[in-house]
């Protein structure tokens, strides 16, 4: 048990360091000046003045150094906590910026993933049963997954919002109010909520009611389902043993997927102007602000890892297999 | 009389037709006896011993009885037969090794299994049984990947006979053991049925040598059909049907000598059963034929018990 975990640690801890690292670089080998970009916003006519501010921002942010030695100190802060401060929001510390969207993030992301895989399974696993049901959840499971988010997002957005007005289609919560803690403000959250939350639900939930009703299928031929039913065990016991059997992979898929969820989730909050971490992204991007764009970026690695690891720990208490064959791998 | 079946005829919806499986058979197995029931691949035993309980999807039956202690078994009917499995006829699949359910403990997955029925758990009951083949009472609290095959097997013979029920089907259930396990699965199964754990048993197998050791009865099919039925001694000494004297002689014997003689098989295959010929189904590799075979022969009782289809006897 703790050699297995152990082995499953380092290369955590592998992908860690190899996530951090292309994360240090995809900034600073993007085209474009960052510091040039927050000169020129300043307005400075003056050359004398521009070339002095130049040069105090490019030491604040410790640009003027080696490659190296920007690295290192990456690494330095980063274990410190300290992902720097933003150029886009300076000088608010990026933890700040960050902290402040991953309340939107998660609850757009936790209850839009779990959710899905739940109601995805149970539709799978009905729809295998049912020959009616199986012949509409198939085609439109299909046509769900292979939405793009962003497309999905846009057509809810002008069906549900636009059109009939139910839902309003930007933001996380309405420029008139101030957040608090009051009902009111909790009620025009959960407004905004909705749309993003369907087009990554609705996305994902044709993934999973395909897989679920696919593996069930094949659980139901398996010989245990054969030779229970050889001896007289009602359907339902069947089913109940194929359903959790067919959840394995489905948990196995869940940990492959988090990685595109997360992904599909970002396109999402730029389409809805929502203030989470994808919307961040966008921003940083277009500020060229590189310590944001890293500290979000590692937030979503750190997410994603620990993630896969909770289904890690997950798989190995629902299936007696993986914990024999940890017990073969001591031996 | 436990098991009386009467002109069963049961066929396989293919896409190119009906494959006739089982064309008319007609046996009984009287209570306390084994049928051992050979013949090669395809010649309809793995169906005769489906159809006595849970025919799969692609079959039907086409016609004929099956009757248990008195009473008919619906095996049309998939429903209806749910009240007669396991407690009357209960089965030992082929695939003994992948039927338990792998992410449930044994111990639980047969009392999930009986409540499901109504039945409650006897767990001495089944400490007990799973002692006579040679099991520890802790494979309950294992997963089957904890087992080996041959541990696999003998918890399913267990399960499957917990009710005992008055006909246990052992559907080829040794092919996928070494020989000398073979010897103890065979043996444990006769005992469940000494330890009148089972009254009657139809014992599926195309190694005719280790049926004529378990088996009071032997019954050889071909094609679809019975060729020959009689008690295991005589079935191994004096074979009647023409197929069955080539299968007995395909057989080596222990200790005999084979330097001067090569031991024979059975050239040629058994017929399509798509679109089967007339008469008799052997006739294409009998060397006894004529043309008189070209019309089938009648299952004919040439001595007490001894049951062959054909002209030539």
């Amino acid at each position: 048990m703790r050699r297995y975990f152990g082995r499953k640690l380092l290369v955590y801890a592998l992908t860690f360091v190899v996530a951090v690292t292309v994360n240090w670089m995809i900034p600073r080998f993007m085209p474009g000046d960052p510091v040039a970009g927050m000169v020129a916003r300043a307005g400075v006519s003056q050359p004398a003045a521009a070339e002095a501010m130049r040069a105090y921002y490019t030491n604040l942010f410790g640009l003027d150094r080696p490659l190296w030695q920007q690295y290192a100190s990456f690494w330095g802060t980063l274990l410190r906590g300290d992902f720097g401060i933003s150029i886009w929001l300076f000088p608010t510390p990026v933890s700040t910026v960050i902290l402040r969207a991953v309340p939107y993030t998660l609850a757009l992301m936790v209850p839009a993933v779990l959710l899905s895989w739940v109601a995805g399974n149970r539709l799978g696993a009905f729809a295998a049963r049912r020959r009616l049901l199986d012949n509409t959840v198939l085609p439109l499971g299909y046509v769900l997954t292979a939405t793009p988010y962003m497309w999905l997002a846009v057509i809810l957005a002008w069906g549900l919002g636009v059109v009939a007005g139910w839902f309003p289609v930007a933001g996380g919560y309405s420029f008139s109010l101030q957040p608090s803690l009051t009902a009111g403000f909790l009620l025009d959250l959960l407004h905004h909520w909705v749309l993003p939350f369907l087009s990554l639900f609705l996305v994902a939930l044709g993934g999973w009611a395909i897989g679920m009703r696919n593996m069930i299928i094949y659980e139901l031929e398996s010989d245990y389902a054969s030779y229970l039913a050889a001896l007289g065990a009602p359907a339902r016991l069947i089913r109940r043993y194929a359903f959790r059997n067919a959840l394995l992979p489905q948990i196995t898929g869940l940990a492959l997927q988090l990685g595109v969820l997360v992904a599909g989730a970002l396109v999402t909050e730029i389409v809805f102007s929502y203030p989470g971490l994808g919307s961040l992204i966008l921003k940083a991007i277009q500020n060229q602000d590189f310590f944001l764009l890293q500290g979000t970026f590692m937030f979503i690695v750190i997410g994603v890892l620990v993630a896969n690891f909770v289904i890690d720990l997950v798989y190995v208490v629902v299936d007696p297999r993986t914990r024999a064959g940890m017990a073969g791998a001591r031996g | 009389m436990s098991l009386t079946v009467t002109d069963l005829r049961v066929s396989y919806q293919t896409l190119r037709g009906e494959v006739r499986a089982l064309d008319g058979v007609s046996f009984t197995v009287a209570d306390g006896e084994i049928l051992g029931l050979a013949g090669e691949s395809g010649c309809g035993k793995t169906t005769l011993g489906k159809s006595l309980i849970r025919l799969d999807g692609r079959m039907r039956h086409a016609g004929g009885t099956v009757e248990l202690d008195g009473r008919e078994l619906p095996i049309g009917d998939d429903r209806a037969m749910n009240a007669f499995r396991f407690r009357e006829v209960s089965l030992v699949p082929q695939y003994s090794m992948s039927a338990l359910n792998p992410t449930r403990r044994i111990g639980r997955m047969v009392a999930e299994l009986l409540r499901s029925r109504g039945e409650t758990l006897d767990r001495a009951k089944l400490e007990t049984r799973l002692g006579q083949v040679g099991l520890p009472r802790e494979v309950l609290d294992r997963y089957p990947i904890e087992l080996s095959g041959g541990m696999k097997q003998r918890v399913v013979m267990v399960v499957s006979t917990l009710l005992d029920p008055s006909l246990l089907i052992a559907d080829e259930i040794t092919s996928a053991l070494d020989v000398s396990t073979q010897q103890a699965v065979a043996r444990a199964l006769a005992g469940f049925r000494d330890a009148g754990h089972v009254r009657s048993m139809v014992f599926i197998t195309h190694d005719l040598a280790l049926t004529a050791r378990i088996a009071d009865t032997i019954m050889v099919m071909y094609a679809g059909m019975l060729a020959e039925k009689a008690p295991a001694k005589t079935m191994v000494e004096q074979p009647r049907h023409p197929y069955t004297r080539m299968l007995v002689d395909a057989l080596p014997e222990v200790g005999a000598r084979h330097a001067g003689r090569r031991l024979t098989g059975i050239a040629g295959s058994p017929p399509a059963l798509l679109d089967p010929p007339p008469g008799c189904r052997f006739r294409e590799r009998c060397p006894l034929a004529d043309d008189g075979c070209a019309e089938r022969p009648p299952v004919t009782e040439v001595a007490p018990g001894h049951h062959v289809a054909c002209w030539k006897v």
